[in-house]
């Protein structure tokens, strides 16, 4: 059977038409609303606001939380542009994936099965422990690979290429550390 | 403090989101095969696609900033130390989960279960910054250059590495190709 002609039901469209898709999107933001594309702020802004309903003092006023201060109170609205973003992000997904028929319910990897055991507990603190890491990390940097590998990437912003070469590097060790050469062979199991 | 951010950037925002999750899931990179593949350099989907969205993404940005579209760019500061520890944190967390922030919210949209764990891992970890920046703000101050870009640390037009990126971007993807071809002789 030929594949469909609607794109749109697709599993896949080449990373290059993706890549430049991206890279144009970040031209709309510049220039219709003055903004670079990014995520993990946002995750700061749903820390605040869980923080608001027990102790609103913490996230604006004199005694807050230095962070929140600066990320919320003195920068932009609890539900900033950056937030509606990433509820877009989450709907796009679902809607590219049902169009295409490509929604996975993934419990364990075929990788991670492979080299850890099938154990759904264990993958599950595994991801949340790296999530948690990951994210840390990216606070710290100032920026995830959105608003740093792409946007400041894009930008030619000194602070995104020490990010994107460190965040790379230490990416490659680690998934030899934990599969080793052999998980190559493993990687689509 | 104020609550909600202005009707145009909410549905802007909403939009914005909307095509750029479709466009990660049709790139396949809400996928942890694709995004560990990377890293064990068995697929190399994430590299071509940031590297076009940089190259393409740059010379619009530029472009319009040189044409006045635009007034300003969004450049973070070049917080050297904490950008490369942060860097490096962020690594060794995205290697493991095999999503990145991003991703990970479109891989969960998709229905991975696992990503779900990795977001509230994510949420903790914004949490434990949160409340361990007091303190450790100070590496913030180690190494600070502000927001400078390559152009203005090299006193050379931000053009010169706009080309750069693109002649390197051309050389890797011309790499990848001349590799997936030998492995899968047609």
């Amino acid at each position: 059977m030929a594949e469909s002609t609607n794109v749109l039901t697709h599993k896949r469209w080449s990373p290059y038409a993706v890549g430049a898709g991206i890279g144009v999107l970040s031209w709309i933001t510049f220039l219709t609303m003055d903004k670079a594309l990014g995520t993990s702020s946002s995750f700061v802004h749903a820390v605040g606001l869980a923080t608001w309903f027990g102790a609103p003092g913490v996230v604006s006023g004199e005694g807050a939380n230095a962070y929140l201060a600066k990320e919320i109170s003195a920068k932009t609205p609890m539900f900033d542009w950056q937030v509606f973003l990433v509820i877009g992000v989450a709907i796009g997904a679902f809607v590219s994936s049902r169009l295409s028929g490509d929604a996975v319910k993934e419990c364990v990897p075929g990788l991670w099965s492979w080299r850890f055991g099938p154990n759904k507990a264990v993958r599950y603190v595994g991801a949340f422990v790296a999530g948690l890491v990951m994210m840390f990390g990216a606070r710290l940097a100032g920026g995830c690979t959105s608003g740093h590998g792409i946007s400041g990437g894009l930008q030619l912003a000194v602070s995104s290429w020490v990010f994107f070469l460190c965040t790379f590097a230490a990416g490659v060790v680690t998934a030899f550390a934990l599969f080793g050469i052999k998980g190559r062979a493993h990687v689509l199991d | 403090m104020s609550w909600i951010d202005s009707p145009a950037n909410i549905v802007g925002g909403l939009l914005a989101g909307v095509v750029f999750g479709f466009l990660l899931q049709k790139g396949q990179v809400t996928k942890y095969r694709v995004i560990v593949g990377q890293f064990l350099f068995t697929d190399n989907t994430v590299l071509k696609i940031m590297l076009s969205a940089i190259v393409v993404g740059s010379v619009g940005v530029y472009g319009m900033l040189g044409l006045g579209l635009i007034e300003h760019l969004h450049i973070k500061a070049a917080t050297l130390a904490a950008n490369a520890l942060g860097g490096l944190i962020f690594g060794v967390g995205m290697s493991s989960l095999g999503y990145c922030p991003g991703t990970g919210v479109g891989a969960i949209a998709e229905g991975s279960r696992h990503a779900a764990w990795g977001g509230l891992g994510m949420l903790f970890g914004a949490a434990a910054y949160t409340f361990a920046y007091p303190a450790i703000s100070g590496i913030l101050e180690v190494a600070d250059y502000g927001k400078v870009s390559l152009a203005d640390v090299t006193g050379v037009s931000p053009w010169v590495w706009v080309a750069f990126f693109a002649v390197v971007s051309g050389a890797v993807f011309a790499l990848i190709h001349k590799i997936e071809a030998k492995k899968a002789p047609a």
